[in-house]
């Protein structure tokens, strides 16, 4: 067969694989969010579970128990979802991060972005001094406080030249300056201050509602779609600056526009569910594994993965010591890390 | 008209004046290799040619537009740049690193057209064997061909090339040297190539032009430029140019050596 046929070939199965691998996530994702949706400990069956999400979204076609119905409509199903889009989010952003810092160590949390956010949230609960009152104190300040720090990284980076390694170096300075401000908060705070902020850091979706579900929508579906359409540039900024400005792209504009959209989905995330690692660094790395880095099915599936890992951790977190329920962020590390490892080495192996 | 000219180009660092008053021309189908110490300036000027850095005087026309006043688009469009040390952190297929050429085209689909670019690149630069490996596992003369094909799909009239042949043996370094001339006679591309290798940039390209502390000290054939006074001058050394090769061909000499039998 003539080589630029073999070539080609190769090509599209590279893309078929691509596409079958989104494919298989999207469906693990939806029989994982069927499962979740009926964990609980409530006592109803699967079924019932299912007819009650039906009946609440055909009122008079399908008819549930009320207590069911009430349960996943008021309890469940906005939580599920929530683990879903947070997950996404924060993997999404952690693929953008890496890729544009060229960095596989960088995430929400080794920039600062979410360190400061917890210091943000100390103030609230320690000092309760916030830009916004009442029930979103916490919330408000975390989110002000996660956009801060981006804002200072770029200004740091920004007033000696924009670059990766600059970017990377002033989160992570940013980092230990948040991490010691909140200390000297706990140091200074009461016992129930302290457990509260404690609390903030393990991280858990356990605060969700409509609400919040709508905000953290809103902004991942205003976000992704432009992340996604300027996949290009993202490939080529992954390959270098140089590299990316010799392809036509308008690097320092666009690495700023990139860290601002991250940093705002980070936010906008951590803000309602404290600080949950590790999404944001591993399911971007699983993803390159499995299927490359060409951004155009990097983010969709890089931010499947992280759904599923979140959903699938919130899962276990809720059913494990049922009906008590561990901080979610626990559970991703303690799940996740050992199975990293196993990837990067079995990867390393090959 | 020469396609790409520089113009009394100068470039500072902050109060440091890197560049002076540059003034050079590239014909269309010809190599120009940029030589002269490490610190020179040569890579600055690469980058102010192609727009990355805003000179703080002169111009830089291509095709008669001036860069300035140009897109980056429209300038990825017309001149591709292959930076030092480039490929080494891609993780992607060659095929792919190749295609991301076509990104001053792309708007996100990839059609049959750019594929088939894409696979002519690869053929020309004989990488179509190693298309779907991944870059990071080639060596480097290979990843320097990977470079040049991306390069060449970006289907620029010019081609700005920052020390390719680093890090390769004489083999390689001949083998992306014999590309790169080959490339500029047989398509009629401009090429501009930062180099080291005086005796390698002699062999291969039509003019040299020689920079000392940001200024040109000397512009022109590689037998003309390529002098033993010019040696002295600018590197600091003493060296004998042969001349009895199909191109000059210098040989350094060492301090206090005597200069007979070479």
């Amino acid at each position: 067969m003539e080589q630029s046929v073999v070539i080609q070939e190769g090509y599209a199965r590279l893309k078929k694989t691509r596409a079958l691998f989104i494919g298989g996530l999207l469906a693990a994702l939806l029989i994982l969010l069927g499962v979740a949706v009926t964990l609980g400990s409530a006592d109803f069956t699967v079924a019932e579970s299912y007819l009650a999400i039906l009946a609440g979204l055909f009122p008079g076609t399908f008819t549930a128990p009320e207590m069911a119905e009430i349960i996943v409509w008021d309890y469940r199903l906005h939580r599920v979802l929530f683990a879903v889009c947070a997950g996404f989010g924060l993997a999404v952003a952690g693929s953008v991060m890496q890729g544009i810092l060229r960095n596989p160590l960088a995430s929400p949390f080794t920039l600062g972005v979410a360190s400061a956010a917890t210091t943000g949230a100390s103030i609230a609960i320690v000092l309760g001094a916030g830009v916004v009152g009442g029930e979103y104190l916490v919330i408000g300040n975390a989110f002000l406080f996660a956009l801060l720090a981006a804002l200072a990284i770029y200004g740091m980076a920004r007033y000696r030249g924009i670059g990766s390694e600059t970017m990377v170096l002033a989160g992570i300075a940013i980092m230990y300056l948040f991490s010691a401000v909140t200390s000297l908060l706990q140091y200074v705070g009461s016992a129930e201050q302290l457990r509260a902020v404690v609390f903030w850091t393990f991280g858990s979706v356990d605060k969700s509602t409509w609400p919040k579900l709508a905000i953290v929508s809103l902004v991942l579906a205003c976000t992704i779609p432009y992340l996604l359409y300027r996949a290009w540039d993202l490939n080529a900024l992954a390959e270098g600056d140089e590299v990316a400005a010799g392809l036509g792209v308008p690097v320092e504009r666009s690495m700023v526009v990139f860290m601002m959209i991250a940093s705002l989905i980070t936010a906008v995330i951590i803000c309602f569910t404290g600080t949950i690692g590790f999404i944001g660094l591993v399911a971007p790395h699983i993803t390159r594994m499995a299927i490359g880095g060409d951004f155009r099915t990097l983010l969709p599936a890089s931010g499947l993965v992280g759904a599923l890992l979140l959903l699938g951790a919130d899962s276990i977190a809720r059913s494990v010591l049922a009906p008590q329920v561990l901080p979610v962020g626990i559970v991703t590390a303690f799940l996740g890390v050992p199975f990293f490892i196993y990837l990067f080495m079995h990867r390393r192996n090959a | 008209m020469p396609r790409l000219s520089v113009e009394d180009l100068s470039f500072a660092y902050r109060d440091r004046q890197v560049l002076h008053a540059i003034t050079f021309s590239v014909d269309a189908g010809e190599v120009l290799g940029l030589v002269g110490p490490n610190g020179c300036g040569k890579t600055t000027l690469i980058r102010c040619i192609d727009g990355m850095l805003s000179p703080g005087g002169g111009r830089v026309m291509l095709d008669g537009r001036e860069i300035r006043t140009m897109h980056r688009r429209e300038v990825a469009q017309a001149m591709a740049y292959v930076p030092q040390s480039a490929g080494n952190r891609t993780a992607a297929t060659v095929f792919e690193t190749v295609l991301m050429g076509r990104r001053p085209y792309l708007n996100w689909s990839v059609n049959r057209t750019d594929e088939e670019k894409v696979v002519a690149a690869l053929d020309a630069l004989d990488l179509g064997d190693l298309a779907l490996r991944k870059v990071g596992e080639l060596s480097g003369g290979e990843r320097q061909r990977v470079m040049i094909a991306r390069a060449l799909v970006q289907e620029t009239g010019a081609i700005l090339l920052d020390e390719p042949t680093s890090n390769l043996d004489v083999c390689h370094q001949m083998g992306v040297m014999e590309v790169l001339r080959g490339l500029a006679e047989e398509k009629g591309l401009s090429i501009v190539i930062a180099l080291h290798d005086l005796n390698l940039a002699a062999t291969y390209c039509h003019r040299l032009m020689v920079m000392k502390a940001g200024a040109v000290y000397g512009y022109g054939a590689p037998d003309e430029v390529l002098t033993e006074e010019m040696l002295r001058t600018v590197y600091g050394i003493e060296a004998v140019v042969k001349r009895d090769l199909p191109a000059p061909y210098m040989v350094p000499i060492r301090p206090g050596s005597p200069r007979g039998g070479v």
